[in-house]
């Protein structure tokens, strides 16, 4: 039985008159791989910038090991935030070496320089970029770049890793890439992962549950076998089935 | 004589007295670059701090410093040259200051003609630095001051062109520190050119000295220096964009 690492309540969130999340209520367990699947553009970034602390929300609660995140002072939220990492659709890319850039996390750690090596080349290793670390990161392909995001977002080992989309933009073999190395992250590190995607395959592949967010509303939470085979929700099963037009 | 030789002449002649290190255009060089190289610190010490404050600070009236701060970036240099005129004369309100005819009185008039430039090219050159890259930071678990250093080093080839677009129009600027400085050299020939060194003339006004008092020569040599030291700042800052 895992333990909960996350638990939001209730959640909202509105950009002036318009409500993007409608209250939010999901836990996430130590350990597992959470998929989050919607069409574009029903607030999966939105929730994802919340847990990652990046947005705060308009209503709700947001626990991260039991400590309220919602109500926290500054530093309790950085505390929170180096235990988190969060990958983006379009991997951003410091103008910098890779190197450099997967070492950002552990500089501002203030960890030693044999350390930040040693772990930097772990990671450039993992993703398959060694031999690139003294490459200007801007020179490297879009799936390069992802992979570097990625080594960057792990090198620090985190508890909680989100991924927002992170293949959307990739050809298969990246896509591939990126998924061998999700799996492995959580079986070699037992990182919690949350995946944001629209992608029904990519859900199947490599996660343990998944919620379905329609419109701002989380409208089911379920067990992978639970969700493609018996489906509680009728938007789901329409979702799954794709007989939903956005 | 003709015009073509007269000129040709000065440009010789003024050749001559750049390559003979005369003192005299040497002082008034070496006061250029001590007054707007000051101001030019002395303006990055504030304007960058001061975009950055304006980037990451949501505090009241930040609209209407930047306005001022765009408004600052076309003041005319007479008018600021004016306005510090009348500040430090002996009886105006720092005339106690005893800054009157003096490079002090220079640097702060292109210390104030010249921040708005700097702050105003920086402001634009760290909003251009992708939201994305300080959310990383943050998302990395960085701090506010994590996040203000990423984005000067991401913004840095547009805040040297900055400082180096405030340096270039500090060199070339005459209206105010001609009205505050008082363009003012020693009294004493030296080797039969100028009127000795210089205290408050810089490239810019000697020019305009010399060349009404007809000594073209002089002016030519002053304007090749003034228009080498813009030259190499402008070179560097499209050194610096072509980087960027």
């Amino acid at each position: 039985m895992h333990s909960e690492l996350m638990r939001v309540y209730d959640l909202t969130k509105s950009f002036g008159n318009r409500e993007v999340l409608k209250k939010i209520n999901m836990s996430i367990n130590e350990g597992e791989i959470f998929a989050l699947m919607g069409p574009s553009g029903v607030g999966k970034t939105t929730l994802f910038r919340i847990l990652n602390l990046l947005e705060k929300p308009s209503e709700g609660k947001l626990f991260f090991r039991g400590i309220e995140l919602t109500v926290c002072t500054m530093r309790e939220k950085i505390n929170a935030r180096r235990s988190m990492s969060m990958l983006f659709q379009t991997p951003c890319v410091l103008n910098t070496t890779v190197f450099n850039n997967v070492a950002y996390g552990l500089v501002i750690r203030k960890v030693d320089k044999n350390a930040i090596r040693e772990k930097v080349m772990n990671a450039l290793s993992i993703v398959g970029l060694e031999g690139k670390e003294q490459q200007k990161a801007r020179t490297l392909s879009g799936g390069e770049a992802q992979r570097m995001a990625f080594a960057r977002a792990i090198v620090y080992d985190p508890d909680i890793l989100l991924l927002d989309e992170p293949t959307s933009s990739l050809d298969p073999a990246n896509v591939a890439m990126i998924e061998e190395l999700i799996k492995r992250i959580r079986r070699e590190l037992g990182t919690t992962i949350i995946i944001a995607t629209h992608n029904i395959y990519q859900v199947k592949r490599i996660a343990d549950r998944v919620g379905i967010l329609l419109n701002g509303e989380l409208i089911e939470v379920n067990s992978i076998g639970r969700i493609f085979e018996a489906p509680e929700d009728a938007r789901t099963k329409a979702f799954i089935n794709g007989e939903m037009i956005y | 004589m003709s015009s073509v030789d007269f000129l040709f002449q000065g440009i010789i002649r003024a050749f001559e007295l750049i390559f003979s290190l005369n003192p005299y255009i040497l002082s008034i060089t070496g006061v250029s670059i001590k007054v707007s190289g000051t101001a030019t610190i002395l303006g990055t010490l504030t304007a960058i701090p001061l975009a950055c404050a304006i980037t990451f600070l949501n505090f009241r009236g930040r609209q209407v410093l930047i306005t001022l701060i765009n408004t600052g970036m076309g003041l005319p240099s007479v008018f600021v040259g004016l306005f510090i005129f009348l500040m430090i004369v002996p009886a105006g309100p720092f005339g106690f200051l005893k800054l009157y005819y003096t490079q002090e009185a220079m640097i702060l008039a292109q210390y104030i003609l010249i921040t708005p430039v700097i702050c105003g090219i920086s402001l634009a050159a760290i909003k251009a630095v992708p939201q994305p890259v300080i959310d990383t930071v943050y998302t990395l678990g960085g701090s506010r001051k994590d996040a203000v250093i990423a984005m000067l080093r991401e913004a840095r080839f547009g805040l040297i062109t900055s400082v180096l677009a405030g340096l270039g129009r500090a060199l070339a600027e005459v209206g105010a520190i001609l009205i505050v400085g008082g363009n003012i050299a020693y009294t004493g020939s030296i080797g039969g050119i100028g009127e000795g060194l210089s205290y408050t003339r810089s490239l810019t006004t000697a020019i305009t000295l010399e060349t009404s008092k007809g000594e073209i020569s002089t002016s030519i040599a002053l304007g090749i220096i003034l228009i080498s030291l813009v030259l190499s700042v402008n070179i560097l800052a499209n050194f610096f964009q072509r980087r960027e």
